[in-house]
């Protein structure tokens, strides 16, 4: 597709770094983050995986998994962060700065306006049940991201890492424990079995 | 502790320190919002935060934006800003900071080996989030149908999310869900 890749024939297979296209510039990243948060009903996470790997290609899904993986772990709102370290990965503090804007900027506009809207209407009926159907909408977009995300471990038989995920899931999901608590135990477990298969997989 | 101090600075300092402990992200934070905002303070009731976190949902941006309603509706369009720059400008200045270690000692392996161990547990976050919110919002078969019709359009087709939200929000007009 993108025109200044011509020399292999046959289709490239996806090295992370090559086969990028040009890093945005700042103004780009303020529109894209803008874009994907105005687009994001539900939460931005779908629109941003499906803005930067699926449309611009500025990553590729392991880049992004790893990425969001480490905006998840720091506190605080994930896409947040994302939007912070993806545009100083490109641009520096400015673009940090850029997509950070872009990202909270115009929706927060908007959801001061959803805010004077409700004080005068919240009572009407109608408007309870349209929320009803969307936010069933938005719980399955939430399951198909968490699908998505998942296809890398399942591909390369991750059997640790989805043993991780499993534990984690039930530990919050079910049996609702302390976030802190769950990961000060997952953690340091997580990384050391990283650790041990990687050092395997050197030496064998 | 004063309750007629300055509302702005409450929701500042609140939100500030909320942005540093939030760890697992908006979504992770939704309890504590609600004890602050509803137990600890009684800025609102049990039933308004509910509406709030509808609407935050309902709204296009991140779920972080819940706090912009709560800011609101302690302080008006003042409170909305401070509240939501106090949610996001320390933690965002945290992970620049964060990004930019990984992203420079890029010749040892451990921040490679950190981020490949996080990722099985952001996606069990995910998907415990995604188990929470159902249970919120799946309340009748018809709507667990519709959550799982459009998991599996998101995942195996190229469709707009945004259209299946708004065929979600179609039948919940028509009254089906």
């Amino acid at each position: 597709m993108s025109p200044e890749s011509p020399p292999a024939a046959t289709p490239a297979p996806d090295f992370p770094l090559s086969t990028k296209t040009t890093p945005p510039g700042v103004f780009a990243l303020f529109v894209a983050f803008a874009k994907m948060s105005l687009a994001g009903f539900g939460g931005v996470l779908a629109f941003a995986r499906r803005g930067i790997v699926e449309e611009h290609k500025w990553m590729t899904a392991e880049e992004f998994n790893e990425t969001f993986a480490l905006c998840h772990f720091l506190p605080g709102p994930n896409i947040v962060n994302l939007s912070v370290v993806f545009g100083s990965r490109f641009g520096g503090i400015p673009g940090a700065i850029a997509a950070f804007a872009g990202l909270v900027g115009p929706p927060t506009a908007l959801v001061m306006v959803l805010a004077v809207l409700y004080a005068h209407f919240g009572q009407l009926d109608v408007l309870r049940r349209i929320l009803a159907g969307i936010s069933c909408g938005a719980v399955g977009l939430l399951i198909a991201v968490v699908v998505k995300m998942l296809m890398p471990l399942v591909k390369r038989r991750d059997v640790a890492g989805m043993l991780v995920m499993v534990a984690v899931f039930i530990a919050i999901g079910l049996l609702r424990l302390p976030l802190q608590a769950v990961l000060l135990v997952a953690i340091p477990v997580s990384i050391g079995v990283t650790f041990i298969i990687m050092r395997q997989g050197a030496s064998a | 502790m004063n309750q007629d101090s300055n509302p702005i600075w409450t929701l500042v300092s609140t939100f500030g320190l909320m942005s540093l402990f939030a760890v697992g992200g908006a979504n992770a934070a939704i309890p504590e919002m609600h004890r602050v905002a509803v137990e600890v303070n009684h800025w609102m009731t049990d039933r308004q935060f509910a509406d709030i976190y509808a609407i935050s949902q309902l709204s296009p941006g991140p779920n972080v934006l819940i706090v912009t309603l709560i800011g609101y509706a302690v302080a008006g369009f003042g409170g909305a800003l401070a509240a939501t720059l106090a949610m996001c400008v320390p933690t965002a200045a945290l992970a620049y900071y964060v990004s930019g270690l990984l992203g420079r000692s890029s010749r040892s392996r451990w921040p490679s080996i950190i981020q490949t161990a996080l990722v099985p547990l952001s996606i069990g976050l995910m998907a415990a989030s995604a188990l929470i919110v159902a249970q919120a919002a799946d309340r009748n078969w018809a709507a667990v149908i519709l959550t799982l019709t459009v998991a599996t359009l998101a995942y195996a087709t190229r469709l707009n999310p945004l259209y299946l939200l708004l065929a979600g929000g179609i039948l919940g007009f028509a009254g089906i869900i």
